[in-house]
């Protein structure tokens, strides 16, 4: 009798132990980088095409066009100052509102200092201040002065997606079980997914502000796994043919990539026509960048796209 | 029509001279609240209408290359731009099934000019009827044909020019960069090939572009103004960083040493609607070429529309006084805005 009592009890003890490893293990699982972040998109967001964008009248185009505004949130550092007044002089000055945050002022630019060292809740506090002051604007993009956006693309990306509903789009990466809109290409948040974002920044629990303590996510997949505590998930940005629009690396690394894959159709099977942002360009080949997306072009080609972005004010390279 | 008064009181008195000494060019004038402008361009139609009927401007590209580099850099040119040529041949020392044609000239730095002779000479012979203009280029430059064409379609090919990235020395006329690359007209290929065979133009360096810039001299062939309306150039013979980044003001590089326009550097170096870029190789011509004719901005409203926008000037000079004779060379100062 008292052996199987014996039996018993080591049954229990050791089902205990194993139940309690696995469960450590299980809570370990989202803070490993894994090295195997792959690319299948469960979710996906395509732009429109040409058949539906035809079915809005005149004037709803209009109203669309004038409805997508940017709101862009630059994080810049002074050690990448190149980059930060390249991105001034550049992209940055398509954005219906462009504000810039920075880890410390410097006094050769300026730009709204958050005095706050650490990555993630510099970001934090960017979002929230950039949620606080939207005014009229319902589409922030979020991006690092290393990345190149074309934000012309972007606006057509979410044409005729409601701002109300929750997007929150980019170039979607898996690590593990959470999918995440990888940073250095851009993340784009609707209002409504902003807006829950902020909210989620007041748990503690689901989104502490100086991350979890004993192992470092990146400022990508923590707002990943703050954003999933609130019903939003990472969804792919493609255009209607289903090619990514946010790049990771530059456009001389992607036709390099693409000559070795497709060697006899290197152009089509590299990149989007509407693609919206590269990374990993020097300071100098942004500048090429302006001139080569908008102003070299064929004479005689048109493309007859269905709505209109003029030029911005007072810029003389674009 | 040669002189138009406008008298809007209380404002501004100008004096217009319009277009009246350039034979073949087709003037447009508006009227635009107090100023009268001109532009030389026919806002309707680009294609020469010289005599004949419509006809578009058939452009002949060679391009100047050799065995050793048909994988790595022809057979990309021949993926991209040389598709938009009505005609295009390689010149080589051998003949294979690129295709490539023999010219009884060595490889190598010293018979450029040979080739560039022997080229001609070849085209002449065998292709002289199939096109209006005839462009050299290296294997290593990225040409944008539709705006050669452009550019081109104001221009009669029975007159003697060529035209490309001008440069000042040696010549008193000046030459054509070659690696940034150059176009002949009919007739500026029939005296080329005239001049070889009268003796006239000899092989007297081994310098490609200048050498066929004195031949060009001696036959009377005119430079043209190859730049856009804006004065912005088309030809480069370096790569576009070269040029487009911003600069502070500082005394002409090394590169821009040559240049017979006074170079502007940063993003008003250029034309929108540029003809070539040199030491263009492998990756960096697919880049080009998706950045050309893929890669745009949805929707975006240009800023530079030759054909919609009246050129607007604002000084109560005259506003069009070309100090030479020649329509072609339309900007001979530097102050262009």
């Amino acid at each position: 009798m008292l052996s199987e009592g014996g039996y018993f009890m080591k049954g229990m003890a050791m089902g205990g132990i194993f139940c309690l490893l696995l469960s450590l293990l299980g809570s370990f699982r989202p803070g490993v980088e894994s090295d195997t972040d792959s690319h299948h998109h469960h979710h996906h967001v395509q732009a429109s095409g040409r058949d539906e964008l035809r079915r809005f009248s005149d004037t709803e185009m209009q109203k669309l066009r004038n409805q997508v505004q940017v709101s862009c949130i630059i994080m810049v550092q002074p050690k990448i100052l190149a980059y930060w007044a390249t991105a001034l002089d550049t992209w940055s000055k398509h954005c219906d509102k462009a504000v810039f945050y920075t880890s410390e002022s410097t006094k050769a630019l300026e730009a709204h200092d958050l005095n706050e060292k650490d990555d993630w809740t510099r970001l934090r506090k960017a979002l929230k201040h950039a949620y606080d002051n939207a005014g009229e604007l319902r589409w922030f993009f979020v991006a690092q002065p290393t990345t190149f956006a074309i934000i012309e693309n972007l606006k057509y990306l979410v044409l005729a997606k409601d701002p109300n509903e929750p997007f929150y789009l980019g170039n979607a990466m898996k690590s593990g079980e959470l999918e995440f809109v990888s940073y250095d290409s851009g993340i784009v948040l609707s209002y409504e997914a902003l807006k829950r974002l902020v909210r989620v920044f007041q748990d503690e629990d689901k989104c502490p502000e100086r991350g979890h303590a004993l192992w470092k996510l990146s400022e990508d997949k923590q707002l990943a796994t703050c954003l999933k505590y609130t019903g939003v998930f990472a969804e792919n940005g493609e255009d209607s043919h289903g090619k990514g629009l946010f790049n990771s690396k530059s456009v001389e690394r992607l036709m390099a990539d693409s000559m070795q894959a497709n060697p006899n159709d290197v152009v089509a099977g590299c990149c989007s026509d509407v693609a919206v942002t590269f990374n990993g360009m020097s300071p100098n080949q942004m500048q090429v960048m302006m001139f080569g997306v908008y102003r070299l072009r064929p004479y005689g080609h048109d493309f007859h796209d269905l709505l209109e972005f003029k030029a911005p004010e007072g810029s003389d390279n674009d | 029509m040669d002189l138009f008064l406008i008298l809007n009181p209380g404002t501004l008195l100008i004096t217009v001279k319009c277009c009246s000494d350039q034979p073949k060019v087709r003037c447009k004038m508006t009227m635009q609240s107090i100023l009268i402008t001109c532009s030389p361009f026919s806002p309707v139609e680009h294609n020469s209408q010289l005599g004949n009927s419509s006809r578009t401007t058939r452009i002949l590209c060679w391009i100047m290359t050799g065995p050793k580099n048909l994988e790595s850099r022809t057979k990309h040119i021949r993926e991209t731009w040389a598709k938009r040529c009505n005609k295009v041949l390689y010149m080589s020392s051998v003949e294979t099934d690129f295709p490539t044609v023999k010219l009884n000239v060595s490889e190598g730095r010293e018979n450029l000019y040979w080739k560039t002779i022997r080229a001609f000479q070849y085209i002449h012979q065998h292709h002289l009827d199939e096109a209006d203009w005839f462009v050299k280029a290296d294997d290593d430059t990225f040409m944008v044909i539709e705006n050669l064409r452009y550019t081109l379609s104001s221009l009669d090919p029975e007159k003697p020019f060529y035209l490309g990235r001008r440069f000042t020395p040696f010549i008193r006329q000046g030459y054509m960069s070659g690696g940034a690359g150059y176009v002949l007209s009919k007739e500026a290929l029939r005296r080329f090939v005239k001049g070889f065979d009268s003796g006239n133009c000899t092989h007297f360096s081994t310098l490609e572009d200048m050498a066929l810039g004195k031949c060009m001299e001696t036959m009377k062939v005119e430079p043209a103004d190859s730049r856009d309306v804006k004065g912005r150039q088309t030809f480069h013979p370096y790569p576009p960083d070269h040029y487009l980044v911003r600069q502070p003001p500082r005394p002409r590089p090394w590169y821009l040493l040559y240049d017979h326009y006074a170079p502007v550097e940063g993003p008003g170096c250029c034309s929108d609607f540029v003809i070539s870029f040199h030491y263009i190789y492998g990756v960096q011509l697919y880049v080009l070429e998706y950045l050309t004719y893929h890669l745009r901005p949805y929707g975006y409203k240009y800023r530079f529309n030759p054909d919609e926008r009246i050129i607007l000037k604002t000084t109560t000079d005259t506003l069009y006084e070309p100090t030479s004779k020649h329509p072609i060379d339309r900007f001979n100062n530097t102050d262009y805005t």
